[in-house]
């Protein structure tokens, strides 16, 4: 059978069975099994009521149950035996081998930097880009362009990035835009401009912005009144932002140090460590559309008395956007960040085809893909599943909280 | 709103070129691959594909005619004619020439116009812009004409070849007609049996009353998160064992339960959002819950189930890791387009038409969906995060 016809036959069957399964489950709970009518009508009615929700949910719960809680268990399960040895339970042995290869610290140190880098770059430009288009007339034109990314899968991102990223040989043309800009440097005045002074400037400014943020969250804890565990949050935060501040300011020096190979085309994706960057390009190309849709709502939903009342104190935009707007955003704010974070954790595709983890750009999901059906070891591919499942799992239990808190 | 206490931002200027900017910084990316999937190979190496809108300026050799085409005038033998129009190589009649020569030493000795006296003056040549020449010689000529080199600038040039070869050619390396019927006969199924299932389990969380019922919900919270790369060996185990192995029933029945968590959730806020009073009046009337749910629930819900149904479409569409689990066994008679194109980077990474063609064409089903459902896809992402 051809695979078109056997689709059909399939959307027919799937779609017509499960139509069926509902209709006469229903039918037979209500005029078989308890049938409303009778003597005992009343009670009938009812206890078909108890059941019948469970007919509407059956077979999403077998799916989810199949498809999503069993493997939890099953890859710890799997996690912590040896395929080679029959399945015999090996203990932590799995997971010793992974933290004895180096490949694996590539991998974490490499998300560690995506989860940095990614959700903060998006979130930064989607909010840039929302507040930028809200006013301007043809701003729904320059958002639907922005957002048009979301529908270009990870795969076709890469080709259209490898493209960008190319690199021939000193002497021809040069076909990859990168690399056509990167050779009209020369060492001049508008190399030092473009190369020494703006990175600098963006590096001085991120790190003043990441400070700032460590301050805001490290001097309550000093004033007092948050329990204990509120005050160890803001301390771990707020120091891992001063330490990322401290990065950034490091990474000034390198910069003015540096001596770059002008006039020598760069294949962008083989330079170790900023190769990762190259490649989180394309996830926050990706992604900055979709923060700007979400935040773009958020701020048109600010109340506009707030905003008239800064402006008639004689506050400046750049005023009204940081203390009046972001502050009111904020909890739209962490939930792009949180879902961007999530798609950051389980980025596979523009890592396996932009550079399949060479260079040392492996990431986890690509790591355990590499260990599952390369190195076909099910033991510490499972093991690192789980190392993701344990990196997404705060934002699970912060998901839940949230959930359970709004349905009272 | 800064105009509402009656002043003009003079920042207007500034952000309209800052989003001039951004949007073109987005844009640029794609359009580079659209444009070389209309280049030939020689034209995409020879230049940056930017330089492609833009006319282009050119040298060509070019020959006139020889002593068949010449005829005499007095002790002089003449050739007329026009070197675009007689010669099959070269630019297209309608190039713009502006300067020419006659010695591959100095290509562009000449201006357009002028004349030029060569061979120890025996022979002359002028041509005008459009490629109109004449030629002459004190000598009979040899058979073969005489070489010109011509400096002309060509307007941009676009084909449809690759198109050709990666449609149509049926060439089994480049051709992404299987491939794309292929990913056809993934998604459709994948994106309409969730909505379906997910859509009585959403009514019954929304509108029933049972015990456990908020248990259930803040678990479809959880699993919304949990990541997919976790279930891929306890399934692969588990249709291997039960017999559907690798194959289309096993990528669609992954694809439903990866996307039912987000799709009870979404249709669930939905539903639970739908005035009360309607459904309490319809069960007054007797309606059963079946009733209820396919006559007023399932039209009313129209936006969620399209902002859910393009979710998951474009999901499946654009999916590699699923299809490259569940899917693809090793004759790769069932490859997917987004596989195929990984494959075509490692055959072909250098053959910037094909792979440009190859994505280009995976792509342009979810852009059409995108800008024709975009209301939708919006309202979908608003509602599944912002909450």
């Amino acid at each position: 059978m051809s695979p078109a016809l056997l689709g059909l036959v399939t959307i027919v069957i799937g779609v017509g069975g499960c139509l069926g399964y509902f209709y006469f489950s229903n039918l037979f709970l209500d005029k078989v099994l308890f049938p409303a009518s009778g003597p005992n009508a009343g009670r009938n009615i009812n206890r078909a009521n108890m059941i019948r929700p469970w007919l509407f949910l059956g077979p999403a719960i077998l799916a989810l149950g199949l498809y999503l809680g069993y493997p939890v268990f099953e890859t710890l399960r799997l996690s912590l035996t040896d395929r080679t040895q029959d399945g015999a339970f090996v203990g932590l042995a799995n997971y010793q081998q992974m933290f004895a290869e180096p490949k694996f610290w590539e991998a974490m140190r490499n998300n560690m930097l995506w989860l940095i880098v990614v959700p903060a770059a998006s979130t930064a430009f989607g909010l840039l880009a929302a507040q930028l288009t809200d006013r301007i007339k043809w701003g729904s034109i320059a958002k639907s362009l922005i957002f048009m990314p979301m529908a270009i899968s990870f795969v076709g991102a890469s080709v259209i990035f490898k493209l960008v990223y190319d690199a021939r040989p000193a002497g021809n043309e040069q076909i990859g835009i990168l690399n056509a800009v990167w050779m009209q440097f020369d060492g001049g005045f508008g190399s030092l401009l473009f190369l020494k002074v703006a990175p600098v400037l963006i590096l001085a400014v991120f790190a003043a912005l990441v400070a700032y943020i460590g301050w805001l969250l490290l001097r309550p804890i000093v004033s007092g009144g948050d329990n204990i565990l509120v005050k160890a949050l803001r301390a771990i935060s707020g120091l891992i932002s001063l330490w990322i501040a401290l990065v950034a300011l490091r990474n000034i020096l390198d910069v003015i140090g540096m001596d770059f190979p002008y006039g020598q085309p760069q294949s962008w994706l083989t330079v170790p460590f900023y190769n990762n960057f190259f490649l989180m390009v394309v996830l926050i190309w990706i992604q900055t559309g979709f923060a700007m849709v979400i935040l773009s709502a958020a701020l048109r939903g600010i109340p506009e008395e707030t905003v008239e009342a800064a402006i008639v104190d004689g506050a400046n935009p750049f005023q009204i956007f940081f203390k009046i707007k972001v502050p009111q955003i904020m909890p739209t704010i962490v939930v792009v960040w949180t879902t961007i974070t999530l798609v950051v954790l389980k980025v596979f595709d523009i890592v396996f085809a932009m550079t399949n983890g060479q260079w040392e750009t492996q990431v986890l999901a690509n790591y355990m893909y590499d260990k599952l059906f390369r190195a076909n070891d099910w033991g510490v591919g499972s093991a690192s599943a789980i190392i993701i499942m344990l990196l997404v799992s705060p934002i699970l239990i912060w998901n839940v909280v949230q959930a359970r808190k709004e349905m009272r | 709103m800064d105009n509402i206490a009656g002043r003009k931002s003079g920042l207007s200027w500034a952000v309209n070129i800052s989003v001039v900017a951004l949007v073109l910084l987005w844009l640029f990316p794609t359009v580079g691959l659209l444009v070389s999937s209309f280049r030939t190979a020689d034209q995409i190496s020879a230049s940056g594909w930017w330089k492609a809108l833009f006319p282009s300026e050119q040298v060509v050799q070019l020959r006139t005619g020889g002593a068949e085409a010449a005829t005499q005038e007095g002790d002089l033998w003449v050739v007329e004619g026009n070197l675009l129009k007689d010669s099959e190589e070269g630019p297209e009649p309608g190039a713009e020439i502006t300067r020419f020569g006659v010695s591959s030493k100095a290509v562009d000795a000449f201006a357009v116009g002028e004349t030029t006296t060569f061979a120890k003056d025996t022979k002359t040549f002028t041509m005008d812009a459009a490629g109109t020449y004449r030629f002459t010689s004190t000598k009979e000529l040899k058979k073969r004409g005489q070489r010109v080199f011509i400096t002309a600038t060509l307007p941009p040039e676009f084909t449809l070849a690759n198109y050709d070869q990666v449609l149509l050619s049926g060439n089994s390396n480049d051709s992404m007609t299987k491939a794309f019927l292929n990913t056809l006969t993934v998604t459709i199924p994948a994106t309409i049996i969730p909505i379906v299932i997910a859509a009585f389990a959403a009514y019954a969380l929304a509108w029933m009353e049972f015990p456990g019922r908020a248990l259930l919900i803040a678990a479809i919270v959880g699993l919304l998160v949990v990541p997919l790369q976790l279930a891929l060996i306890p399934l692969l185990k588990l249709h291997l064992n039960i017999g559907i192995g690798k194959g289309y029933l096993g990528v669609w029945l992954a694809h439903t339960g990866f996307g039912l968590p987000l799709a009870i959730y979404l249709l669930r806020n939905y539903m639970s959002g739908l005035p009360r009073d309607i459904i309490e009046n319809a069960k007054v009337d007797g309606a059963t819950d079946f009733q209820i749910f396919t006559k007023i629930i399932l039209p009313l819900s129209f936006p969620a189930l399209a902002s859910f149904a393009i979710f998951q479409f474009l999901w499946t569409w654009n999916d590699l890791l699923v299809a490259k689990v569940f899917l693809i066994d090793s004759t790769g008679n069932t490859t997917v387009m987004t596989n195929q194109i990984v494959e075509l980077l490692g055959t072909r990474g250098g053959n910037w038409e094909i792979l440009a063609t190859a994505a280009f064409v995976s792509i342009s089903v979810p852009l059409l969906v995108f800008f024709a459902m975009q209301r939708y896809l919006v309202r979908g992402l608003l509602a599944g995060s912002v909450k």
